[in-house]
C-alpha cells in the first residue's frame, strides 16, 4: 500500500497527480491554491515520469492548453481558485462540447469579484449548474479531507475518460490549506502511446493514419438538427452518469429525526456539530454528498419519511439548498444555515442552528 | 490527331490535386485567399510525408471549417485560443508537427495574449496568420488590421484613427520576441507569390522540429465579399493599399 505523509491538501493534489500517471499540468498562480504548481515545480516530474508542467500566461490559456492536451488523449489537469475558474468558463464549455476528458481542481475562495482569499463554498452554482454557456454539466467531486484530495485525482481521471467529460474537484481554501495525515496512492506509470491508442484511439488527435478518417476535436455543428441530436446524446450521457456515479456518505442517520446536508469543508465542520448535538440527546444526522453532479437526490429522498426538518449547511448564502429542496419536493421543511465572505462557522454555531432551526422550529 | 482519352495517362500528368486535400467543396467565397493557402499547406504536408504526424488547430472565423478540407487530425479552438491549444499539443507530443491557422480578428484582436506568449515562450509550432483586414464570417466588420479610411460594417464612414485607433502590425511586433525564429509576410495573389508562400510554409514546418522556436507566416489575403470588390479588383486593391501598410518579405530568419 501507499506511504503515509503529513501534507497540505494542495500539495497532495500535485503529488497524487504525479503518482496516478498524469501527463501534464497547465496553471496560473492564484491564492489559495498556488502550492499545487509550486509543489509540481519542486518535484520536477518531467525528470521522472515525463509529466509536463507549464506555467501559462493566464487561466484562459491554461484551460485551452488543457484542451490541446486532452484532445490528444493525454491525462491533463489544471488548478485554480474562483476568479480564475470564471476565466476558464469559456474553455470548460468547449471541453464539454468537444467531449474531452480532463480534471480541474477548484480551491474556492469567497466572492463575488476579487472577493477574499479566505475559504468559501459560494461557487456551487458555477461548478454544478454550468459556469459556461450551453446545456452541459461537469462531473463534480467534493473532497472533505486531504485524503480525498489524494483519492479524487485518480478517480477524477477515471471518470473523465470513462465519460469523456471534464471533471471538477470542488475543494476550498480550508481543504487546500490544511495539513492532515494522508495515505498516498500506489504509483501508476503514465500511459504509453500504445495504451493511449487503445483507450482513446477512436477519437484522439494523434495523427491521421491511412486506415481511418481524420479526427476532429470540435464543439461546432452549424446544422441545428444535427446539433440537437448531439445535445440529446450529451443529455443521455449525463443520465447515465446520474444512474451510475452518485456518491455520498451518511453519518448517524439511521435513527435521525433531523438531518444536516453539507458537503466538503462544510460537512467536515458539521460532523463535529452532529457529535456535539448527539451528546445533548438531539437525534440529528449528517448527509454528505460526495458527487455534486450527479447529485444524490434519491438517497436524500429515501431519508425524508423518517425526518422532521432538513438543514442545508454551507459556506455560502444558500446554493446547494436549492438541490436539497428539489430532492425533498416540499414534503418536509428545508432550512438553511451559512456564513459568507470567507467567514467560517464553528461547530457550536451549527449546534445553535440545529436547536433554533430544526428542534425549535415553530 | 490524338484523342483526349489517349492523353490522360500518368506519364503525361503535370499537376494533380494533393491527396491531403479532401474532396469537400470549400465554403469560401470565389476569390478568397483561404482556398489557395489551404492547398499550399496540404501540399507541404504531402510532400514532407507528415500527414500522420501533423495536428492542425482551426480558429473561429471563416477558416473554422479548415478541418473539412485538409485531411489531417484537427482541433477546433475557441476564438483566439489556438496558440494555447497548440502549446498543449506540442508540449505533450513533441514528435508531432503542430500548426495553428488564424485570421486577423482571431490572432490580432481577441487572441493577442495567447499569440504573444506562445511566441515569447518559443513554442516549437507553426502559425499561419491570414490577414485580410476584415472580419469575414461575421459580415465584414472592422479588424485590428483594417486600414485607415477603410469602409467596413462597423466603420461605415471609414476607419478613423481618433475613434478606432491604428492598424496593428502584429507581425513586426512578434518578430521582436526572442522566442520566434522565423517571421515572414507573404501573399498569394500571383504565381510568384504562391511559390514564395509555399516555400515559407515548408520552412516553418521544418523549423518546428529543430527546436528553434516559433515560426510565423503571415499571408496577406483578399476578402472580396467583405471588401465588396470583384476577385481581380480585390487583388489590385490589396497590392495598392494593403502592401504599403503590410510590406511583403522576411522580417526575421534565424
Amino acid at each position: 500500500m501507499g506511504e503515509y505523509k503529513l501534507m497540505k491538501g494542495n500539495e497532495v493534489i500535485a503529488i497524487a497527480a504525479i503518482r496516478c500517471g498524469c501527463d501534464g499540468y497547465f496553471g496560473y498562480p492564484i491564492t489559495p491554491q498556488s502550492e499545487v504548481m509550486e509543489t509540481l515545480m519542486e518535484e520536477k516530474p518531467w525528470e521522472t515520469t515525463g509529466m509536463v508542467v507549464l506555467q501559462a500566461e493566464s487561466e484562459v490559456a491554461s484551460i485551452n492548453m488543457l484542451y490541446g492536451g486532452a484532445a490528444s488523449g493525454k491525462k491533463v489537469f489544471t488548478s485554480s481558485s474562483s476568479p480564475g475558474i470564471s476565466l476558464m468558463a469559456e474553455g470548460l464549455t468547449y471541453l464539454a462540447g468537444a467531449e474531452l476528458p480532463c480534471v480541474v481542481v477548484n480551491v474556492v475562495r469567497g466572492g463575488p469579484g476579487l472577493g477574499t482569499i479566505q475559504p468559501a463554498q459560494s461557487d456551487y452554482f458555477q461548478a454544478v449548474k454550468g459556469g459556461g454557456h450551453g446545456d452541459y454539466y461537469l462531473i463534480v467531486l467534493a473532497p472533505a479531507s486531504v485524503q480525498e484530495m489524494n483519492d479524487f485525482m485518480d478517480l477524477g481521471f477515471e471518470l473523465a475518460f470513462k465519460y469523456r467529460n471534464p471533471v471538477m474537484i470542488l475543494s476550498d481554501g480550508i481543504i487546500g490549506q490544511m495539513m492532515e495525515k494522508v495515505q498516498l496512492s500506489p504509483e501508476k506509470p503514465r500511459w504509453t502511446e500504445e495504451e493511449i491508442q487503445k483507450i482513446s484511439g477512436s477519437w484522439a488527435t494523434i495523427g491521421k493514419t491511412p486506415d481511418r478518417q481524420r479526427h476532429i476535436a470540435t464543439s461546432l455543428d452549424l446544422d441545428a438538427a444535427s446539433q440537437e441530436r448531439f445535445n440529446h446524446k450529451l443529455q443521455a450521457k449525463y443520465k447515465t452518469i446520474n444512474e451510475n456515479e452518485v456518491r455520498y456518505e451518511e453519518f448517524m442517520c439511521d435513527d435521525a429525526e433531523y438531518l444536516i446536508v453539507a458537503y466538503g469543508s462544510g460537512a467536515r465542520i458539521s460532523q463535529k456539530a452532529v457529535e456535539l448535538a448527539r451528546a445533548e440527546g438531539i437525534k440529528v444526522g449528517l448527509f454528505r454528498p460526495i458527487t455534486l453532479f450527479p447529485y444524490p437526490t434519491k438517497a436524500i429522498q429515501n431519508r425524508v419519511p423518517q425526518l422532521k426538518v432538513i438543514l442545508s449547511v454551507e459556506l455560502s448564502a444558500g446554493q446547494m439548498v436549492e438541490d436539497v429542496r428539489l430532492a425533498v419536493e416540499g414534503k418536509i421543511p428545508v432550512d438553511f444555515f451559512g456564513r459568507v465572505g470567507g467567514m467560517i462557522f464553528s461547530p457550536e454555531e451549527i449546534v445553535d442552528a440545529i436547536k433554533t432551526k430544526l428542534v425549535g422550529r415553530k | 490527331m490524338m484523342e483526349i482519352k489517349d492523353m490522360i495517362k500518368p506519364e503525361n500528368l503535370v499537376y494533380e490535386k494533393t491527396k491531403v486535400l479532401t474532396n469537400n467543396i470549400m465554403h469560401y467565397c470565389p476569390g478568397c485567399s483561404h482556398g489557395t493557402i489551404h492547398k499550399l499547406i496540404a501540399q507541404v504536408i504531402d510532400e514532407m510525408g507528415i500527414q500522420d504526424k501533423t495536428v492542425g488547430v482551426s480558429p473561429v472565423g471563416c477558416a473554422v471549417l479548415a478541418y473539412n478540407y485538409i485531411d489531417i487530425d484537427w482541433q477546433q479552438a475557441a476564438h483566439g485560443r489556438a496558440p494555447a491549444l497548440a502549446t498543449g499539443i506540442k508540449r505533450l507530443n513533441p514528435d508531432k508537427y503542430v500548426f495553428t491557422y488564424q485570421g486577423d480578428g482571431d490572432l490580432a484582436s481577441i487572441g493577442t495574449a495567447e499569440i504573444m506568449h506562445a511566441c515569447s515562450r518559443g513554442e516549437n509550432i507553426v502559425v499561419i496568420f491570414v490577414n485580410n483586414a476584415i472580419y469575414g464570417m461575421t459580415g465584414g466588420q472592422m479588424a485590428p488590421t483594417t486600414l485607415v479610411g477603410q469602409v467596413t460594417a462597423t466603420t461605415p464612414y471609414g476607419r478613423n484613427t481618433e475613434l478606432n485607433g491604428h492598424p496593428l502590425r502584429i507581425t513586426e511586433l512578434l518578430a521582436q520576441l526572442k522566442g520566434t525564429c522565423y517571421v515572414t509576410r507573404q501573399s498569394v495573389q500571383n504565381p510568384a507569390g504562391v511559390r514564395k508562400t509555399k516555400r515559407a510554409i515548408q520552412k516553418a514546418f521544418e523549423n518546428s522540429m529543430m527546436k528553434k522556436g516559433l515560426s510565423f507566416v503571415e499571408v496577406v489575403g483578399t476578402c472580396n465579399s467583405g471588401w465588396k470588390l470583384t476577385p481581380t479588383d480585390a487583388n489590385k486593391w490589396m497590392e495598392e493599399h494593403m502592401f504599403p501598410e503590410y510590406p511583403l518579405g522576411d522580417i526575421k530568419d534565424e
